[in-house]
């Protein structure tokens, strides 16, 4: 498995096999507080870059995740639906959003390393 | 809310201590106010629920209204019957508009030689300008901008605050009077925002950081956000002003009539007492009503509200809204998404199914009689 990089948009991915694992960073799922409710895409959407395709709610607002590289949706975390506290305990492991078949696996090398994220999440403070 | 980031936003006396415990501060009606604390909206909810929270709510606006008549003279602007007001009891009113909008939701209190109002931060600038035109000569009202409000709230508040002022305890539900808490000259009423049984304390500005540090000190308590209020006051199914209520809504269609005294209802001499009269003898087109979405989805304010196949697979209405939601989240005690809106009057009957267009998709609901968790106020 190769490294993890970051989004703008605060997700990570890890690309496996030209199969990218996407959920939120730990800064974004303390930014929202608590999740309630997650609505994931459906498998088979072929979806684009910066595109919305999944929300988090909160209790208190919902939030859009958005596809950080093009492809096809090829699974969703479905234990998401039962148990959404996964997102906020284990944001980058156990509480991945969906796996994403990339078009163009350069696009993941494209987005942010972890000390590049790192300095990007400071630049918001 | 306006964009905060060119006004200047005020602090409120806690400021430095909400900093000191972590709080996530936020802009909210132009002031800096603590969301959450690290503990989150979630176990701050919760802990308020099971012990007693307190809360920080001296944004809120506070006044006094001195002089012979000056029960009669807030009857001027408001439906409340403040006349049959006892001393030592407090209640909630409206401000009306002459439109019979609501201007704004406001508590009262008799305090014998005075009248002791709260009103919403968001509408001081609004309310207090209308009472003052209101009052004849020989009536004062006077702003407390030095007086900071801080809310316990829980089923152990009451008993965590009466170990450093006994007298509390004795308060009956709406009843006010003034304590000695730590050394701080304090005025208590029994009441709250949480359904919860708790006290709201009026303190000089100056002794609010002692004042609260001595109520945090007390076992059990802890401090909650705004964040945590606004669920729990969701849950008790009260209503937020400029969401839930505003100068369009009338007291009829906010299912708020019983804050119009029955005298009231017989003189007619409030502003707007024509709009409501007409509502109360013809129905009001659109009442507030409770609603739970099925599932887990949350539906936020503003999301319309449909009749059932109101709106197509593909998210297209086919018919038109019959309303709205206006405040609408999940519940953590609830343990689900909770939501009230204005409907139709034809729809508005308990178990009435309703569909919420959120983001596209229909959302089947019920309406739903509030509070969703029930009030465990003292009685």
């Amino acid at each position: 498995m190769s490294e993890t990089k970051f989004s703008r948009d605060h997700e990570w991915v890890r690309l496996d096999g030209g199969v990218a694992t996407i959920g939120i960073t730990d800064h974004a799922q303390n930014a929202l507080g608590d999740v309630v409710f997650v609505d994931l895409p459906e498998v088979g959407r072929e979806v684009a870059a910066g595109e919305s395709i999944a929300v988090v709610e909160s209790v208190k607002a919902a939030s859009d995740v958005y596809a950080p590289i093009a492809g096809k949706i090829v699974e969703v975390n479905s234990a998401l639906g039962e148990n959404p506290g996964t997102i906020n305990a284990a944001p980058t492991t156990d509480g991945w959003f969906f796996r994403i078949e990339a078009s163009n696996p350069a696009e993941v090398a494209a987005l942010m390393d972890e000390a590049e994220y790192a300095a990007f999440v400071d630049t918001l403070a | 809310m306006a964009d905060s980031s060119t006004e200047t936003l005020f602090e409120t006396p806690l400021a430095s201590l909400h900093r000191e415990l972590g709080g996530r501060m936020v802009p909210f009606a132009g002031y800096l106010m603590p969301v959450q604390y690290p503990a989150g909206i979630m176990a701050e909810h919760l802990h308020c629920r099971a012990a007693a929270s307190l809360f920080d709510v001296s944004h809120m606006g506070q006044a006094e209204l001195i002089g012979e008549g000056a029960a009669a003279a807030l009857e001027r602007v408001t439906p409340a019957d403040v006349q049959s007001l006892k001393p030592g009891r407090q209640k909630y009113g409206l401000l009306t508009t002459d439109d019979g909008g609501i201007l704004d939701d406001f508590m009262v209190a008799n305090l014998g030689e005075r009248l002791f109002l709260v009103v919403n931060a968001s509408r001081k600038h609004v309310d207090l300008p209308r009472i003052e035109s209101a009052l004849p000569a020989g009536v004062t009202l006077r702003p407390l901008p030095d007086r900071a409000l801080i809310a316990l709230q829980g089923p152990g508040a009451v008993a965590a605050i009466a170990t450093l002022a006994p007298g509390i305890a004795e308060l009956p539900f709406m009843g006010v009077g003034s304590f000695n808490i730590a050394g701080v000259a304090a005025l208590v009423s029994r009441s709250g925002y949480t359904g919860e049984d708790g006290v709201e304390v009026s303190v000089p500005a100056e002794q609010a950081e002692a004042f609260a540090r001595a109520v945090l000190a007390l076992p059990g308590v802890l401090p909650a956000g705004l964040g945590a209020r606004d669920s729990l006051r969701l849950e008790a199914g009260l209503c937020l002003y400029g969401n839930d209520i505003d100068e369009t809504t009338s007291a009829v269609e906010a299912a708020l009539t019983w804050t119009i005294g029955k005298r009231r209802r017989t003189e007619w001499n409030f502003p707007g007492a024509d709009r409501v009269r007409d509502e109360l003898a013809n129905g009001a087109k659109r009442l507030r009503v409770g609603i739970r979405p099925e599932g887990r989805q949350p539906a936020r304010g503003h999301t319309p509200i449909h009749t059932p196949g109101g709106v197509a697979p593909q998210g297209a209405p086919v018919n038109s809204a019959i309303g709205e939601i206006t405040s609408g989240g999940f519940g953590p005690s609830l343990n689900g998404p909770m939501a009230m809106g204005y409907v139709a009057r034809d729809h508005a009957a308990d178990g009435t199914a309703l569909e919420l267009m959120v983001r596209g998709k229909a959302l089947p609901a019920v309406v739903a009689p509030m509070p969703f968790i029930p009030h465990r106020y003292a009685r």
